[in-house]
């Protein structure tokens, strides 16, 4: 999307003034230091909440910690494909041009968000389960939506017109959304008629507050991080159309017209 | 129109070529495969059965989705049909049939042979071709979707995969649990038959509209 939408000045609060490109770069340039600080200081405070001290568990012992970074993961895991979603179906109807670079910045966090989950949670199972890797219902889901986030970046990447790319990458995205829930549901049955569900409890026993709260801060941090990385994702995939747009330009006065440009 | 065109790709693929003959051939490759890497044991080839035709059933159609908008593409015809159209969405549903009938149905066809290869019990053939017939459509829609989507990409295959991968997920669930409890769990049979053909129901109300929305992108 490489045309502004011209900003509405009657309305100084509406969300058509970041369609302004070069104003969300100034905000986002004094957000991101302290966005970058919140996250740091969640992310210690919620370590050594869940590090030091959270009590161990009387069956799991000590690697029940591994939750507070495992947990955290697999809910951003969710959470960023539903950004995707949300930025994608926003791009594709009110043509925001921010709402593609955010979903399209999204992605590649997102799907490290996943891995991060599905490697903490290879971990974790090891001494747990006594297995890196159990085919169970929720790990395969997790593992679909890995690759559905491969596909969406992959996509990005095939096609090089940038609008043609948000319009596509839209469609694949709301598609896979719809799809999210039929695959868990799919997963969840064909688990359970192979092997019993006995490894993971969808309903854990109900958990003490001193586990509750760092894993809550944790939460948050990792939240924080997402804010953090999306905008500093969201500057560099601006600057970057930006300068797509001043190589393309005709060499002379042309360049300076271009910095006016998205 | 819907016909025009469906008639037109079915005697494409009938005589020009045979697009049709090389997703057959490709699926029995597939089960060769599987059967070579298996091993002679009958046994197990009778267990493994169902689920192997289903995945070779998913891979020949994988592997047959570029045909579907490439040809069209690439000689003008697709630019011409679609500034021809009132209904767009009619054109991708020719694309879509027309897709099924020279992949999925010719399958359907051969597998009771090749279930004979794999040993696979009597009283299981049916069920395996019930749910072939229930799923192998959303296989078909999805397929047209991907190969929307990447239109204007040339060996876009690997991308295309992925793309599809995720959608076809519940089909060969839902498929392979239909095939193998047919016969024996009545209940299990009818609930995956159900929802297999809920996913093609549902595929078929959908897809072919996000399928028009991505070639419009496309060809802008």
């Amino acid at each position: 999307m490489t045309s502004v939408v011209p900003p509405a000045p009657s309305r100084s609060n509406s969300i058509y003034q970041m369609a302004n490109p070069e104003r969300f770069d100034r905000l986002a340039q004094g957000v991101i230091p302290w966005i970058g600080g919140i996250a740091a200081l969640l992310a210690v405070t919620g370590l050594y909440l869940g590090l030091f001290v959270s009590p161990e568990d009387y069956q799991q012992g000590a690697t029940v910690r591994i939750m507070y970074v495992h947990v955290p993961a697999a809910w951003m895991a969710l959470f960023c494909y539903t950004t995707m979603t949300i930025s994608s179906v926003a791009g594709f109807v009110w043509k925001h041009p921010l709402a593609d670079v955010a979903a399209k910045v999204t992605a590649p966090i997102g799907a490290t968000f996943t891995l991060l989950a599905l490697i903490t949670g290879s971990l974790w199972g090891k001494p747990m389960w006594g297995t890196w890797w159990a085919w169970d219902a929720r790990l395969t889901s997790v593992l679909v939506l890995f690759f559905m986030y491969l596909g969406y970046i992959a996509l990005w990447q095939a096609i090089d017109d940038k609008a043609r790319a948000a319009r596509l990458g839209a469609i694949v995205c709301v598609a896979g959304f719809v799809n999210i829930p039929i695959i868990k549901f799919s997963v969840d049955w064909w688990n359970s008629l192979h092997q019993p569900a006995s490894v993971i409890r969808a309903d854990g026993p109900s958990m003490p507050g001193s586990m509750l709260t760092p894993l809550l801060v944790m939460g948050l941090a990792y939240s924080a991080l997402y804010v953090w990385l999306l905008l500093i994702a969201m500057r560099g995939e601006i600057a970057d159309r930006r300068l797509e747009r001043l190589t393309k330009d005709e060499p002379g006065n042309a360049k300076v017209s271009g910095l006016r440009k998205l | 129109m819907f016909l025009a065109i469906l008639r037109r790709d079915l005697l494409l693929s009938i005589r020009g070529g045979g697009g049709m003959f090389q997703s057959l051939i490709f699926f029995a490759l597939a089960i060769l495969t599987f059967s070579l890497a298996l091993g002679p044991d009958l046994a197990l080839l009778a267990k493994v059965a169902a689920p192997i035709l289903w995945a070779a059933a998913m891979l020949s159609t994988l592997l047959s989705l570029d045909r579907i908008f490439q040809a069209d593409a690439e000689d003008g015809s697709l630019d011409i049909d679609w500034q021809a159209t009132d209904l767009p969405v009619l054109l991708v549903a020719a694309k879509a049939v027309s897709h099924w009938l020279t992949t999925g149905l010719p399958l359907i066809a051969a597998t009771p042979v090749l279930a004979l290869l794999l040993n696979l019990p009597a009283e299981g053939l049916v069920p395996l071709l019930l749910s072939l017939a229930c799923g192998t459509p959303a296989l078909s829609l999805i397929g047209t979707f991907a190969a929307a989507v990447t239109l204007p990409l040339r060996r876009a295959n690997i991308l295309m995969s992925v793309l599809t991968a995720p959608l076809f997920t519940p089909v060969l669930i839902f498929g392979v649990s239909a095939a193998e409890s047919g016969g024996h769990d009545g209940s299990r049979f009818l609930s995956s038959i159900l929802f297999l053909s809920a996913f093609s129901l549902l595929s078929m109300v959908s897809l072919p509209f996000a399928s028009v929305w991505a070639i419009k992108s496309n060809l802008d």
